[in-house]
């Protein structure tokens, strides 16, 4: 065994390179985003601390907070199609490769189909907009320019981006499924869909629900696609405006919007928050129920 | 640990005949295949046609008459394309090699040393960083960079790279040391080996980690349009997501060119996913999974 004062030197020297830069480039800018949204930036006076000001503009000033919550509501649906969508078939692809009917083409279904999340967002969106375009595409309807649909259209196209994400997962899952409880239930009788639900399903739940929080992190962290569509004021009359995009705008500015950092810090930890607080709803209820059940 | 690789044979259908059931699991499958390829392969083919070929129908393969590379000769003529590739190139490159050297000292540190007090406290630092939202606090790092001088650098995107990689690289890395027998570390301290010795004794036992690691790590980075919009805008130090984008609005009408340059900003990362796809599975995999 190592000697503790050798132990503490070489841990510490050994984990200064990767901590540092973490530390530095990671969690001091997000720590200092949430100070930030508590101070106002003036060019005469200088940084003032002002409370929750910023908070009480972002969310009563008429325009700007109606902009938020239409972006957050935005946010919330743009989850929500991922979650009932992607997450089903990635289950459904999970299901099927791990069946037992494939043999060797079992891992080229498993790449092929991860193909896509491969591709940057700016060729998905280029690639699904030709397609969808109303004068020489597939639908005669211009999805992307109708506020109902452009939403759904957008979200969709995420979904057949990234749904090889989910089956990955999944079906890192199902393999770990023992393989005497599947043989055991074929011998009794019963059918692959029984099987998968009585018995494969159960145990991967806790893996089920990682990829469905997983899923919200990275939608609500959402930018790429809306802005490589739609720009950073996302229409049809910001009918697909997501928190990315909105926080964007805040800190960058655009046409009609001055740039304004301290709102940009506040928009950052409002978002930073909502995210932190479903994350541990989720792991302190859902998650740790899960383990109980399984162990 | 159990990767990809190394999982006991599946039970199998015991019949080699072609069952119903295994016929309705290819024909979905390959339904999905078909929805996942198909969109890629209109890019591709509509990039080896004439501008009237393109819109004459936009479905059709390239024959003989249609057949045209002009798009590919204007994306490198008139486009950055050259510059865009080595940008990504230096910047994918040089953040995944910080990220996987640092995260392998790290990770082995944590595993080694567990007993010392402060591991607690920093595995679960770098653990938390794996569903961390770095881009949440954009508007500080615009400020570290401005103050550093380097904004719209190539450095600034490296930093934040390394930085934004480096939790889930931790994790998956302490993942493999966790497998290193703990023997092997004890008989090369007998044989006097110092600490970083012991180090390099570890270290190619945990090799496919590395691997899984750079794959998973790559990916993202290449691919990401927020830092580069912000940090790295300038046209000296466009990336190729960012480059593409920008000759999405400059050369609208210009389709041969366009679908070209997306065929182009695709290739690299699909050729070589499809070679490491079983590295990066078990990374993903395994990288989330604590």
């Amino acid at each position: 065994m190592t000697r503790p004062a050798t132990a503490r030197w070489s841990l510490l020297l050994f984990v200064l390179p990767a901590l540092a830069v973490y530390v530095m480039f990671a969690v001091a800018p997000l720590v200092s985003s949430v100070v930030m949204s508590f101070f106002n930036t003036d060019r005469t006076l200088g940084s003032v601390f002002v409370g929750f000001e910023n908070y009480i503009y972002l969310f009563t000033e008429p325009v700007v907070s109606a902009r938020f919550w239409n972006a957050l509501v935005n946010n919330i649906k743009y989850f929500a199609i991922h979650v009932l969508v992607e997450v089903p078939i990635g289950l459904l692809m999970a299901a099927l490769l791990t069946s037992g009917a494939l043999r060797r083409s079992e891992g080229v279904y498993r790449t092929i189909l991860f193909i896509p999340a491969t591709l940057s967002v700016v060729i998905v969106g280029f690639i699904w907009r030709l397609i969808i375009n109303p004068l020489w595409g597939v639908v005669g309807f211009p999805l992307l320019g109708n506020q109902m649909t452009a939403l759904p259209t957008i979200s969709l196209m995420g979904v057949w981006q990234y749904v090889g994400i989910p089956m990955i997962f999944l079906y890192s899952a199902l393999l770990a499924v023992p393989n005497d409880l599947v043989e055991a239930s074929r011998l009794d009788g019963a059918s692959p869909w029984r099987t998968f639900w009585d018995i494969k399903f159960p145990l991967i739940v806790p893996q089920f629900g990682l990829i469905v929080i997983l899923t919200f992190i990275w939608t609500f962290n959402g930018f790429d696609l809306v802005f490589a569509l739609n720009g950073s004021a996302p229409g049809p009359n910001y009918s697909t405006d997501i928190l990315g995009t909105y926080f964007y705008r805040t800190f960058f500015g655009s046409s009609g919007q001055v740039a304004d950092l301290d709102l940009g810090a506040t928009v950052a930890t409002v978002i930073f928050t909502i995210m932190l607080l479903v994350t541990a709803l989720y792991f302190w209820l859902v998650q740790r129920r899960l383990r109980a059940h399984t162990v | 640990m159990t990767s990809i690789a190394d999982q006991p044979p599946k039970p199998v259908v015991d019949d080699r005949r072609w069952s119903a059931e295994r016929v309705l699991v290819h024909v979905i499958l390959l339904a999905f295949v078909v929805l996942a390829l198909g969109p890629i392969f209109v890019v591709i083919i509509n990039s080896l046609k004439t501008t009237p070929a393109i819109f004459g129908g936009p479905f059709a393969l390239p024959t003989a008459e249609t057949f045209s590379l002009d798009g590919y000769v204007r994306v490198f003529t008139r486009g950055n394309f050259i510059a865009n590739y080595s940008n990504s190139l230096i910047v994918t490159v040089s953040a995944v090699a910080l990220t996987v050297v640092f995260s392998t000292l790290a990770a082995y540190a944590l595993v080694e040393y567990r007993l010392t007090a402060l591991v607690p406290i920093l595995t679960g630092l770098f653990l938390i960083g794996v569903m961390l939202p770095i881009r949440l606090g954009t508007i500080p790092i615009i400020k570290i960079m401005v103050a550093w001088g380097i904004m719209d650098t190539l450095l600034a995107l490296i930093l934040v790279y390394t930085a934004m990689s480096i939790p889930l690289a931790v994790t998956l890395m302490m993942t493999y040391f966790r497998t290193v027998p703990t023997e092997l570390k004890e008989a090369a301290r007998m044989d006097g080996a110092n600490e970083w010795q012991t180090f390099l004794i570890a270290l190619p036992l945990v090799r496919p980690g590395l691997a899984a690691v750079a794959t998973v790590t790559m990916l993202p980075i290449w691919n990401d349009l927020w830092f580069p919009l912000i940090l790295a805008p300038g046209k000296a130090n466009q990336t190729v997501t960012l480059g593409v984008q920008q000759f999405v609005g400059q050369f609208l009408n210009d389709y041969p060119a366009l679908l070209a340059a997306l065929t182009l900003g695709a290739v690299p990362l699909v050729l070589l996913f499809t070679v490491f796809s079983r590295q990066f599975i078990s990374g993903l995999s395994q990288g989330y999974s604590k």
